[in-house]
């Protein structure tokens, strides 16, 4: 079984961290993920960089921004990875937009993940159609679970069939917004939440954009299996040093 | 290149392999909604007959199709210039935005929004609001805004506001991204009125079906003056690709006319500061469309270069990747310097000050023969007051 598909079944609420590859320095990638662990968070996602992230706020982007200038690309990342699996065992998702996975080639880019070992991928802009028609065999074959998002304009029938063609989990974005916009649930967001949970999905949800604190992570768990933390990470980084990770993730969880 | 193909866009959203709608789950809903309907609501006859009266009364159509006897002496060969340079707001560009606020307004939006490279796009789309009374927010990079400061004015004048767009290289395609994560922040309300025949399906077709009433005059008016719908070639620059699209519609399926789209080579295709995407660029994603894109081998998008704002994308709308690899339409580059002196040229002989864009289209005639009875349309896509300062830095005037 995938790694997340066993992290998933763990009677707990979930705290998956992102972060941007390459930022704040080039070669943090593996010390970021080792300090994660450490801290006892439950899933990362890694972001892998790109020039123009349309679903991304200014935090992202900027970190995003730097980490290309900071010298990050597909090749950097997997070299930087490829021994990871010898001292990590928790989930690893990469995150990034499809442009730079097209160019490596999605086969040899999924075969490269199965070798080191990564668990899933999240690619906010390859369609559903696309992934389903061209891609969801590839994806299987390599033992990767992709992610796919719904947000509270996703129609109800258009839930459904992200449900039946997803074999991990969901990843609700909790209000339509690009990443790092928000401040807070209100109840329309609250009422969102309730509505999926209601829809007793096969795949558990985990709730992204806008979680930044205890307050936030403890409101949307209360619905969801889990939540995503990624622009308020991405700035505590740029303030402190990788030993302070665990005070973060315990600010978060407790 | 196969005599029977079909050069519109099928079914799916797509030219060839070219297009569809590579975009985040967030869009999916407005880009949906916008599928679905447009072309239900083109074809009503409400919408028709305000399009066309507005096209008429306020945009000043149908644009002359000229035909220019001192340029065709010149390169003995019949030149008509397609005088889109004489629409409202001095460019191609107002067909679309007149297109698209009636298509936002029975959407029921009430918000618009709109990216801009130098200003021409904004200005049609703050124009148009102005018209219809609706809210508009520009999106323009930050170095755009500094260097394209009349249009940043006229477009405050019209009431939008202009918001720089501060990420990445801070020029058109990071306004186009910030646009986009505007309309993922307001996925209800607003309406984005996208500038060229780029972006996730249906943009590129719908842009280039407004667009399309250039080619649509050029046969009729062809017809009155020559007794054929039919020129032997149409040319026409390419930045995102509209005016293109436009004035080849009419003609994408018939291939005795020769298309000819013309990309700026910058300081030379080969000097790192170029726009030519058919040149320089190869398959992948930009701004949800899968088309032929300027990036690097790991997939991060460059930074195009030329002297003129409105040809400085990095990428070309999907309908031409596809003409260009079908080999449906011949691509040509042309050089700043070699866009520039067409431009003074075409003043100096036929009066008309053309934008740089076009002057770029015009350039052609000195790389290519054509022959004395060959009948040459040259979409003559916008004015050149917005360029002035250029021509008078270059030319020393």
């Amino acid at each position: 079984m995938n790694r997340i598909q066993q992290k998933l079944k763990e009677d707990k609420k979930l705290l998956s961290i992102y972060f941007s590859a390459g930022f704040p320095n080039l070669n943090d990638t593996v010390a970021i993920i080792k300090n994660l662990e450490k801290s006892g968070v439950d899933m990362i996602e890694i972001g892998l960089p790109f020039s123009d992230p349309l679903a991304d706020g200014p935090t992202i982007q900027a970190s995003s921004t730097q980490a290309l200038k900071n010298g990050m690309t597909t090749e950097v990342l997997f070299n930087q990875l490829k021994d990871i699996r010898k001292t990590v065992s928790i989930p690893l998702i990469i995150m990034g937009y499809f442009n730079p996975i097209l160019q490596y080639g999605v086969e040899a880019f999924c075969k490269k993940c199965k070798t080191i070992g990564i668990d899933g991928l999240i690619i906010p802009d390859l369609p559903i159609d696309v992934y389903n028609n061209e891609y969801k065999t590839i994806f299987e074959t390599y033992g990767l679970i992709n992610v796919f998002l719904i947000t509270p304009q996703t129609s109800v029938e258009r839930i459904k069939f992200i449900d039946s063609i997803s074999n991990g989990f969901i990843y609700m974005v909790s209000s339509a917004s690009v990443t790092g916009s928000s401040s807070g649930f209100g109840d329309a967001q609250i009422n969102y939440f309730k509505r999926i949970a209601d829809m007793t999905l096969k795949n558990p949800q985990i709730v992204g954009f806008g979680i930044s604190n205890n307050e936030t992570f403890t409101q949307a768990t209360q619905y969801a299996k889990g939540a995503i933390i990624g622009s308020a990470f991405i700035k505590f980084l740029s303030n402190n040093t990788f030993n302070k990770i665990d005070e973060f993730s315990n600010s978060i969880l407790n | 290149m196969t005599k029977n193909m079909n050069y519109n866009i099928n079914n799916n959203g797509y030219y060839g392999e070219f297009g569809g709608a590579y975009i985040p789950e967030m869009l999916y809903p407005n880009v949906e909604e916008l599928r679905q309907n447009y072309l239900k609501i083109m074809a009503e006859p409400s919408f028709k007959a305000e399009f066309d009266q507005l096209l008429k009364d306020y945009v000043g159509r149908p644009s002359p199709l000229y035909f220019a006897k001192r340029l065709s002496e010149k390169y003995t060969t019949k030149i008509y210039l397609k005088r889109e340079d004489l629409n409202h707001t001095g460019a191609h560009k107002i067909n679309n935005t007149i297109g698209q606020i009636l298509m936002a307004q029975r959407l029921g939006k009430t918000r618009i929004i709109a990216e801009t490279g130098a200003g021409q796009h904004g200005v049609a789309t703050a124009t148009v609001c102005a018209l219809m009374g609706l809210e508009c927010i520009v999106y323009m990079g930050e170095i755009d805004i500094a260097r394209q400061a009349p249009n940043v004015a006229r477009m405050k004048m019209l009431g939008a506001e202009v918001r720089p767009a501060l990420s990445g290289s801070r020029t058109l395609k990071d306004a186009t991204n910030e646009a986009i994560r505007d309309w993922i922040n307001n996925p209800v309300n607003t309406h984005y009125i996208i500038g060229s025949v780029v972006g996730p399906h249906p943009y590129p077709d719908m842009v280039a079906r407004f667009q399309a009433i250039v080619s649509e005059e050029i046969q009729w008016q062809l017809k009155d003056k020559e007794g054929t719908d039919k020129p032997d070639y149409v040319v026409a620059c390419v930045g995102g690709g509209s005016n293109a699209a436009g004035a080849f519609y009419h003609y994408l399926n018939d291939t005795d006319v020769k298309l000819i789209a013309v990309e700026a080579a910058g300081k030379g295709i080969h000097s790192g500061q170029s726009a030519a995407t058919s040149a320089l660029g190869f398959e992948g994603i930009i701004h949800g469309s899968k088309t032929l894109l300027m990036q690097t081998n790991d997939g991060q998008i460059t930074e195009p270069y030329s002297i003129s704002a409105g040809l400085d994308y990095p990428g070309v709308g999907p309908m031409h990747a596809h003409l260009y690899k079908s080999g449906r339409a011949k691509f040509m580059s042309i050089t700043d310097s070699e866009a520039m002196t067409a431009g003074l040229e075409l003043s100096q002989l036929e009066g008309i000050i053309p934008a740089i864009e076009s002057s770029h289209a015009l350039a052609i005639l000195n790389q290519k023969a054509f022959k004395t009875n060959d009948i040459v349309v040259i979409n003559l896509s916008g004015r050149g007051d917005k360029d002035l300062q250029n021509y008078i830095d270059y030319f020393k005037l």
